[in-house]
């Protein structure tokens, strides 16, 4: 995909470079938007955005809401999670019922890969935005990452973001860290990261990676201690206890102490390396609280990043469609 | 039945084919030869550029009644299996309940004896199908079913295979195995790989099924029981069992149209129907199930008919059952496969009729107690259960024209080449131009 | 479409040709000071006047004139520049267009504001910038100096200062600069 403009947003995966950086840089004139009093613009103005989270998650739910509200539209806020849909129900019967409510954009996470695409087919006049499916990818976060990445980047450059296309990604080293094998956001922030020009290592005890990693274009770092100090970035993915990655590994404490930034490690990294995390943070398992305080670690503009990506995402994709108002 | 003159088709024997009328009556076949006269009364159909041979048989439909009647019935798969060729299917046993004893054989075998085509029951090895205490295979056997399988599900437990083995030896009956080791295949939902690596989707790994694979070969080995190894999906797989066979194990094995048409590519839109058990694989595990077609490796062609309610499909990938339609479209895929204009009919019927047929057991030869003979030689005197298949005609499947009750076909809209065009089964016509009479 | 500027990005491949060029680099430095002296007739405190310039064609038009402004004055005025995109009505008719910068620093709360553009046209970008406008406050008054006004407009808008009124027929094109006004149309380039 050359553009995200009218069209749906199911993975970075077919995400051209120049349509990445299309996200990026409107997603730079929506950072202003959110430090003015008034953090509202009107491009949305009368469509409908439904927001349907099969599987709780407060924040990226809020956040999506927020972006769609500040773009103007009407948000159709859906706790799909409570309520009788679970297991069983028919993706299509769901998104029917929801359909006939007239909508224009639906902003769906689900616990089964994939569903946001099958929705899509059900569904070809609505916009449907993945904002997490099961293990397979959460394109919002892969590209709030990058915008992060970038904006960190550049200001250490002094240069703004959209100055610099996707220049400032070439030959950067990141590193991505822990539960590939469960991880959503691994599979889009790898998308982003390489689409942009970066090179993207990994690493993980060996149960936690994919079962088969040719069809990622990443390395894997074999001596990890030696990949933190190789890195510009690291990027560090959240240790999934709910979906069984307790079997994984032995204990968590010995994940800790093989893959995790500890004090010790983070004391050892170049003060540039930018840290990285999706949250929620599993403190003491992935890294260290004290680690996390630090002040080169971009997990608080991550965060605050969301609302102008998720604005951008929901802009390019919506505005320009459906009927003349 | 009027006496029925099939003019002029290429009538495939167990060697050899050639082209001569074929007439019909009383239910058996009356005479082959160059010319035959048409006694008064005969129905005659020009069957010139088609090929005559035995009515296909089925190793392997999920018939779903009882229980699931809401996807299919004994009824609409019988008509699904005459439109695909088929005069003669097995019924798988994982119904609900699981068909484990012999009234509900005798229930199955009841409904399938009002269809036109003849329904033959597989048995469950174990109670309920749960892989831990036999089933009653002998009362079964007294009904006449010469094939036992938990399929859905293999049996988990070797030495509850070991001893069902043991057991059902004596019988002069065949087990057949559904091989995918359910603990190494970890509640996976597609072939594993690059591609379920990248689709975040948990995998079915090869060796889920090749590990049952060996381990149930060596149980043959012990016990000297014929097994029969179901739906067959990866190149290690074949390549054991045909290595085994030679070695003078007991073993047969099939392979299903969709392991030998599609590969895992087929689900990069995660559409759920193109999810069965074992998985769709990888393209070189195709092309070594193609391979081994055409060489005459594989004993039978199984269609693993899977009928599901169209709502169960439009669950998450996950959440979806395993397993497609097959029967009304087996045939071309399999002619497809053997080489369009290439293929070797005597291949063909050896791996659509008479392979399948000898290893449930249903020919002449057989001593089954109700059902007709299947898999003919093509000689005068025997049963009529016959096909006319167009090698030259093309369709295009739609799921809204399929005999089933279900719609999961992954081949909607796909073109074929290659078609049945007349059925003959139980004494009558049952399919006329590719249409139900 | 008011700023052919614009046109460029919108349409991705479609540009400018010019036709004929109506008025020279030095034309158009003669009408922005003339313009500069006709703001500060009209508005005498120059230190509650805001230049708002609408990305992207107003931009040079509304910096040229700050800088005038403060030549005539004595006083710069406070000077913003403002991206109308997420303001259009008319998102559902066109692609998206690509958006650029706003930087408004301050309140515009009692502040006479004047938006500047460098053509006007059918007026629905000022009425996107009147709006916009209204999130940074309630201006004292709001006025309106465009470079060029081609006529047609589709809303009840009027320019209080004017380079040039220049009628053209709905499907030219106009490319105004601080180089130079040109009528032409809008193609794919040679």
């Amino acid at each position: 995909m050359k553009s995200l403009r009218g069209q749906s947003l199911l993975s970075l995966e077919d995400l051209s470079r120049e349509a990445i950086v299309e996200i990026l840089d409107t997603a730079e004139t929506f950072v202003e938007v959110n430090q003015r009093t008034i953090k509202k613009v009107p491009a949305l103005k009368g469509r409908v955005v439904a927001s349907l989270f099969f599987e709780e998650s407060t924040r990226t739910r809020l956040s999506f809401e927020t972006a769609a509200k500040r773009l103007s539209a009407d948000v159709l806020s859906l706790a799909m999670a409570s309520s009788s849909v679970k297991k069983g129900e028919s993706l299509r019967d769901t998104i029917a019922t929801v359909d006939a409510l007239g909508i224009d954009a639906v902003v769906m996470r689900h616990h089964s890969s994939g569903a946001a695409l099958q929705v899509s087919r059900y569904v070809p006049h609505v916009r449907v935005i993945n904002g997490g499916d099961g293990q397979h990818q959460h394109p919002t976060q892969g590209l709030l990452d990058a915008f992060t990445v970038r904006q960190i980047v550049a200001e250490r450059e002094g240069t703004r973001g959209p100055e610099s296309g996707a220049e400032l990604f070439q030959g950067l080293k990141i590193l991505i860290v822990g539960d590939l094998r469960h991880s959503r956001v691994a599979r889009s922030d790898v998308n982003a990261y390489v689409t942009l020009g970066a090179q993207v290592r990994v690493a993980a005890p060996g149960t936690l990676l994919p079962d088969d990693l040719s069809s990622w274009p990443v390395t894997v770092a074999d001596n990890f201690e030696e990949a933190l100090a190789w890195a510009d970035v690291v990027g560090l993915l959240r240790l999934q206890q709910e979906r069984g990655t307790g079997s994984y590994v032995p204990t968590l404490h010995e994940f800790t102490a093989t893959h995790g930034l500890t004090i010790e490690r983070a004391q050892r990294l170049n003060p540039a390396t930018i840290i990285m995390h999706p949250g929620p943070i599993n403190r003491g398992v992935e890294i260290d609280s004290r680690v996390v305080d630090r002040p080169s670690t971009a997990i608080d503009r991550q965060v605050t990043n969301g609302v102008p990506i998720r604005m951008a995402v929901l802009y390019l994709s919506v505005a320009g469609t459906g009927e003349t108002i | 039945m009027s006496p029925l003159l099939l003019r002029q088709g290429l009538v495939v024997g167990t060697s050899s084919t050639r082209v001569a009328d074929v007439l019909v009556d009383g239910g058996v076949i009356r005479e082959i030869a160059e010319r035959v006269a048409a006694p008064a009364g005969t129905t005659v159909m020009d069957v010139e550029g088609c090929w005559v041979g035995p009515g296909l048989v089925d190793l392997h439909a999920h018939l779903r009644e009882p229980g699931r009647e809401e996807a299919e019935t004994i009824d609409s798969a019988a008509r699904a299996a005459a439109i695909g060729g088929y005069s003669a299917v097995v019924a798988m046993p994982n119904t609900e309940p699981a068909l484990d004893n012999a009234a509900l054989v005798a229930y199955v075998l009841a409904r399938g004896a009002t269809t036109p085509i003849d329904v033959a029951v597989a048995g469950a090895i174990t109670q309920g199908r749960r892989g831990e205490l036999l089933a009653p295979m002998a009362e079964m056997a007294a009904l006449g079913v010469r094939l036992f399988t938990d399929d859905g599900m293999g049996v988990q437990n070797p030495s509850v295979m070991r001893r069902a083995l043991t057991y059902a030896k004596p019988l002069g009956v065949r087990l057949a195995q559904h091989c995918e080791d359910e603990a190494l295949a970890a509640g996976g939902v597609m072939n594993e790989g690059a591609l379920s690596s990248r689709l975040g989707l948990a995998g079915r790994p090869a060796l889920s099924e090749e590990i049952m694979v060996m381990r149930d070969l060596e149980l043959v080995r012990l016990t000297g029981c014929p097994l029969h190894f179901l739906h067959l999906s990866t190149a290690r797989s074949l390549a054991l069992v045909i290595a085994a066979r030679r070695e003078g194990l007991p073993v047969t094995c099939e392979v299903a149209p969709h392991h030998f048409t599609l590969d895992e590519g087929a689900l990069s839109d995660f559409d759920p129907n193109f999810k069965v058990h074992p998985p769709l694989r990888a393209t070189r595990d195709v092309e070594a199930l193609r391979v081994a077609l055409a060489r005459g490796d594989v004993d039978a062609v199984a269609t693993d008919h899977a009928p599901h309610a169209p709502e169960l499909k439009d669950l998450p990938f996950d959440e979806a059952p395993a397993g497609m339609l097959g029967l009304e479209h087996a045939a071309s895929l399999t002619y497809e496969a053997l080489g369009v204009g290439e293929a070797d009919p005597i291949t063909f019927f050896s791996l659509l009729s008479r392979g399948p047929a000898r290893i449930a057991q249903l020919r002449a030869q057989d001593e089954r107690v109700r059902h007709g003979a299947h898999g003919a030689a093509m000689l005068e005197g025997e049963d009529a259960n016959l096909v006319v298949f167009d090698p030259a005609q093309r369709w295009t499947v739609s799921r809204d024209s399929l005999q089933s009750r279900a719609v999961n076909t992954p081949y909607n809209h796909r073109a074929m080449t290659g078609r049945v065009r007349t059925l003959i089964a139980k004494g009558s016509l049952v399919v006329d131009e590719g249409r139900l009479t | 479409m008011e700023h052919e500027g614009e046109v460029r990005a919108r349409d991705g491949g479609l540009t400018f040709v010019a036709k004929s060029q109506l008025l020279s680099g030095d034309d158009v430095a003669r009408a922005l000071k003339r313009m500069a002296h006709e703001i500060v007739e009209r508005n005498h405190d120059s230190t509650a006047l805001s230049l708002i310039g609408l990305q992207t064609g107003g931009v040079p038009f509304a910096e040229r004139l700050a800088s005038l402004l403060g030549d005539v004055a004595g006083e710069r005025p406070a000077l913003g520049l403002l991206d109308v995109s997420f303001y259009r009505d008319d998102l559902t008719l066109n692609p998206v267009p690509a958006s650029s910068r706003t930087t408004i620093d301050h309140d515009l709360t009692g502040r006479t504001v004047v938006v500047v553009d460098d053509v006007l046209f059918t007026g629905r970008t000022i009425r996107a910038a009147l709006n916009a406008l209204s999130d940074w406050g309630r201006p004292g008054s709001v006025q309106l100096a465009v470079m060029i006004d081609r006529g047609h407009r589709e809303l009840p808008i009027r320019p209080d200062f004017v380079g040039k009124n220049l009628p053209t027929s709905r499907d030219e094109a106009i490319l105004a600069t601080l180089d130079g006004v040109w009528i032409g149309a809008k193609g794919r380039p040679e």
